[in-house]
Parts: C-alpha cells; sequence; structure tokens
C-alpha cells in the first residue's frame, strides 16, 4: 500500500524534475516565436526574428564556422582517438596505467583553466588567437570523450574472432580491417558525434582562443547577452539546442549509453 | 626473433599512441606548465616588456582578503550547487533504476540525459528568459496564484544556483543511476523478508551501495562549479562576481596575465586538493 504510494510519489518527482529540465528551453523556443522584442505576453506569432536571423551575416559566419570548426575537430579526434583505443585495448606494455590516467586532466580540470593556459601557451610559441588555436583546444578535448567510447566498445569485443581469422591465415592489419573494425564501427560513430557536440556546444575554450569579430557561434552568443537581449539570439539559440539534442539523440543509438542492451 | 618481434609490436603501439598523446601534450600539458612558468613574472614577455621573476602575484592573493573572500565564495557556491543536486538527483535517480520498469525506464533515462549534452551556455540564457522580471515565471504564478507576487529573481544569487544545477544535475543522476542499477534486487528482497523496513534497507543497503557513485558525481559538479565564470556572470549580473570571473577578467579585461595565471593556479591547487581527498572512493567507484 505505501509501496505504491511511495512509487507513485517518486514518478511525481521524477515529472517534476523533467518540467524543470526541459521548461525553459521550451520557453525560450515559445519567445523565439513571439513578435515582441521584450518578451511581452500575450503571445503574438510570429516568424520575424527568424527571418532577421536569415539576414544577419554575422551570426551566419559565427555558425559556419562554429559548424567547421566542428567537423574538423571530429574527424581529428576521431581518427587519433581510434588508433590510442585500439593501442590501450590491446596491447599490454608499461605505462599504460599512466596513459589511461592522463586522460583525465582534460576532462577534469574546469576549462577555465585549461582555457586560459592554452591562451597563454598559443601566445607564447607565436600560433595567438585564431580559429587553429581554437581546433587545437577542441581536439585536445574531444580526444578523451572519443577514447572512452570507442574503448567501451571494445571491451565487448571477442579477442577468439581476431584468433580465428589469424589461424585462416589473415596477416595482423587484414585482421585490424576486416575483424576488429568493423565490430568497433557503431563504437567509432558514437565517439565521433559526441566529439562533435564537445565541439559545436564549447563556449569557455572558444572564448579565450577565438579572435575578436572571428568567433564561434557561442562566443557571438555570450556577447550579444552581456549587451543585452535580441529576439534573433533566442531564434539561433533554439536552432542549436535542436541540433545539438537531435546529433546526441543519434549518438545514444550508436552507444549504449542507456545502460544494459 | 622474438626481439624483431618485440620491436616491431613497440612501433606499432608508439605509431598508434603518439598522435593522440601528442596533442594531448602541446595543447593541455604544455599550456599548464606554461602558465605555472607565467605566474611567477612580473610581466607579459612579449615585445619589449622588462620582466622579472617574482612571487608578488601570489602574494596579491595573500596580501588582500578580497581574493581569498572570492574563493571561499566561489568554493560555497559549489557546494550548495552540489548538496542541492544530490538532494534533488539522487531520489530521481532511484526512482529510474528501481521504480521505473521496462522500455520506458531507457527512454525517460535518455530524456533526463539529453540536456547535458546540448549547449550549457544556451540552457543558461533560456533561465534569464524565465527568470527576469515581469517575465514567464512571474506572468505564470500571478495566473495560478490568487495573490500578486512579485518575482524578480534575475540577477540574484538564486538564480545562479538554479542555473548551475540545471546544468549539472544530469550528472548526479548519471553516475547514482549507474551505480543503483548495480544493486541487486535480490538483496533488498532479502532484507524486505527478513522485515527491515524502508529506512533501514535505504540506510544500510541502498546508500552504501550507491555511494561511489553518488561522490563521483558530486565531485564532477563541484569541480566546474568552483571555476564557472560564465554563469555567474549572466545569471548574477552585479552579484555574480566570484572567483572564476576574477580569473577571465585578467585575461579578456584588465589583462594582467601573471596575475590570471597566479589565480587559476591557485584554482587549480583547490580542485587538485579535492580530487586527491575523492580518489580513494572514485577508485572503489570504478571496480
Amino acid at each position: 500500500m505505501s509501496g505504491t504510494f511511495l512509487a507513485r510519489l517518486g514518478k511525481l518527482w521524477l515529472a517534476l524534475i523533467l518540467f524543470f529540465l526541459y521548461a525553459p528551453i521550451f520557453v525560450m523556443a515559445f519567445m523565439s516565436f513571439n513578435a515582441s522584442q521584450y518578451y511581452q505576453l500575450p503571445f503574438e506569432f510570429s516568424l520575424k526574428w527568424y527571418e532577421k536571423l536569415a539576414g544577419n551575416t554575422e551570426i551566419i559566419d559565427a555558425a559556419t564556422r562554429s559548424v567547421g570548426i566542428a567537423i574538423i575537430t571530429t574527424i581529428i579526434a576521431t581518427i587519433l582517438g581510434t588508433a590510442a583505443s585500439v593501442a590501450l585495448f590491446r596491447f599490454e606494455f608499461r605505462g599504460k596505467r599512466f596513459l589511461q590516467v592522463m586522460l583525465f586532466p582534460p576532462i577534469a580540470i574546469p576549462w577555465l583553466i585549461t582555457g586560459t593556459a592554452m591562451l597563454i601557451f598559443f601566445f607564447g610559441i607565436g600560433l595567438g588567437r585564431g580559429t587553429p588555436s581554437v581546433i587545437i583546444g577542441h581536439v585536445a578535448l574531444a580526444l578523451p570523450y572519443v577514447i572512452v567510447v570507442v574503448s567501451a566498445r571494445l571491451a565487448t569485443f571477442d579477442a577468439t574472432l581476431e584468433e580465428a581469422a589469424r589461424s585462416m591465415g589473415a596477416d595482423g592489419w587484414t585482421v585490424t580491417r576486416r575483424v576488429t573494425l568493423p565490430w568497433i564501427s557503431s563504437g567509432i560513430i558514437a565517439g565521433a558525434l559526441f566529439a562533435f557536440a564537445v565541439s559545436f556546444d564549447q563556449f569557455v575554450v572558444s572564448y579565450f582562443l577565438s579572435e575578436p569579430g572571428d568567433s564561434t557561434l557561442p562566443v557571438l552568443i555570450y556577447t550579444s547577452i552581456r549587451k543585452g537581449f535580441t529576439p534573433e539570439i533566442n531564434a539561433i539559440s533554439t536552432i542549436i539546442i535542436v541540433v545539438s539534442m537531435a546529433v546526441m539523440l543519434v549518438a545514444a543509438r550508436f552507444s549504449n549509453f542507456g545502460g544494459e542492451r | 626473433m622474438s626481439t624483431v618481434l618485440a620491436n616491431q609490436e613497440r612501433l606499432r603501439i608508439f605509431g598508434l599512441l603518439s598522435p593522440a598523446y601528442l596533442w594531448l601534450t602541446v595543447a593541455i600539458f604544455l599550456p599548464l606548465s606554461a602558465m605555472l612558468y607565467f605566474s611567477f613574472l612580473s610581466e607579459v614577455p612579449f615585445g619589449d616588456a622588462e620582466w622579472s621573476h617574482t612571487t608578488e602575484n601570489y602574494e596579491a592573493f595573500f596580501q588582500t582578503s578580497t581574493y581569498a573572500i572570492l574563493l571561499w565564495k566561489s568554493i560555497r557556491l559549489g557546494l550548495i550547487v552540489t548538496l542541492v543536486s544530490v538532494l534533488v538527483g539522487f531520489p530521481c535517480a532511484y526512482v529510474l533504476a528501481k521504480v521505473i520498469k521496462g522500455r520506458s525506464r531507457e527512454a525517460l533515462f535518455l530524456l533526463v540525459i539529453l540536456p547535458f549534452w546540448s549547449n550549457s551556455l544556451v540552457r543558461i540564457f533560456s533561465w534569464a528568459i524565465v527568470l527576469r522580471g515581469n517575465g514567464v515565471l512571474e506572468i505564470g504564478l500571478n495566473a495560478v496564484l490568487p495573490f500578486e507576487v512579485d518575482v524578480n529573481l534575475m540577477f540574484s544569487t538564486p538564480a545562479i544556483v538554479i542555473g548551475l544545477v540545471h546544468s549539472y544535475l544530469p550528472y548526479i543522476i548519471l553516475t547514482s543511476y549507474l551505480a543503483l542499477q548495480a544493486i541487486d534486487d535480490n538483496l533488498i528482497d532479502a532484507a524486505r523478508s527478513m522485515s527491515a523496513n524502508k529506512l533501514t534497507i535505504l540506510w544500510r543497503i541502498i546508500l552504501p551501495l550507491s555511494l561511489p557513485g553518488l561522490l563521483a558525481g558530486a565531485v564532477l559538479i563541484f569541480v566546474p562549479v568552483v571555476g564557472s565564470f560564465m554563469e555567474p556572470r549572466i545569471l548574477g549580473g552585479r552579484v555574480g562576481t566570484y572567483f572564476g570571473t576574477v580569473i577571465e577578467d585578467q585575461f579578456v579585461a584588465v589583462y594582467n596575465w601573471p596575475l590570471g595565471a597566479a589565480l587559476s593556479f591557485i584554482l587549480l591547487a583547490v580542485v587538485l586538493l579535492i580530487l586527491a581527498v575523492a580518489s580513494p572512493v572514485l577508485r572503489r567507484a570504478q571496480t
């Protein structure tokens, strides 16, 4: 009796949490279709902020730059990360544990610290601010995620499959190409999507590394918010949320991120 | 023959690993070392600036109480946000792991985790729209309540806490859920059959067994919150001055990079200290 009551209470709690998590996002999306500039109610449907957005070259440029940076980051991080995961999984060697621990600082140290450190270092070596610096930073942040996701997929790999292929005369490279890689391909795709999300959503590191007037979309949004509210930012933010959630939904399908399956 | 093979294997390991780790070295570890060096300089050593080695950037932290007070303010914000997230998120994770069964569980879990992977800046911005005076929250509350209320949470500490909890809540739900899921239901049934009441089961079985996951989540929330600057800036306005925003200022407004580097390193020391204290428990969580 009290069990079902508690269970109901628990489900109500979960529903409240979901409301808390999604309500502001829906409010923002809703307001991006509201005619009033100052979010005045009653609501009056209008597409004018999206029309204005289409003509705002500054935002469009930043969006294009962000997508481009995310794609380059994804390609580099996925290739380097997959190679490293295979080595960490396949071979036993001294210092392996140390290499695995080295993956934590990029994730665990606050981005404010890594971002400012990168700014100092890139200025020190003469690279300075700009898109190349942003890409170098994004790849470093995305690499650990790719390695973790691909390694998790590799852990489910049955080593006897490789032995079987080898016993039938396949050499090491053929085994890797024809047996191992197909098996972990879903992990690689998931890792790539994670890398894309890390880069596309990254604000802090981009903020310190991108050049003024040449900034990524989140950096542009931050500076616009600080200058004052504009409904165009609402519209582009709504598009960003939809895109990044869609990417993650696809990623979740490729990795068993939800637990047992 | 065997040494040739061993050499070949070593070469292959090196070839596979070095690009990734070289990248991490250039983008993470060398910059951190450079920042440590910078924090002991009097001026930025670019151009014709005169500079020397000094400890005055660290002395600045101790000379006035301003920085220490702000650091404590940031730590306190971290503690509050972590505590609220644990209290709100743990029951939620429990419901997901133990109450809800079947296919809907996976879908609901995904729904809880999804916002975490969307843009954090945009989510903070969405709270600014909700919380501002004459905003959606005020209008909504006044529509429901029989009396007029004035809700303007914008530019206040509660607004910062709400925004940060919203940003990091999925972390604690994720780690607690994974830990709770690993608890064998038979264990709970056994305790129940021996007529243990709900509180005893919670206190003696569920909490101890899920503690590593809970703590992992708490650390994952605390560390970034202590270093946060964007959230206090957007939601806090004038009250949003924290240790993180002071560091930001040194790099983008005041251009005192050596001082910023020293403050960053003090923050890093605090973070590492906390990770070190938590690491025995976290290591247990991995196994």
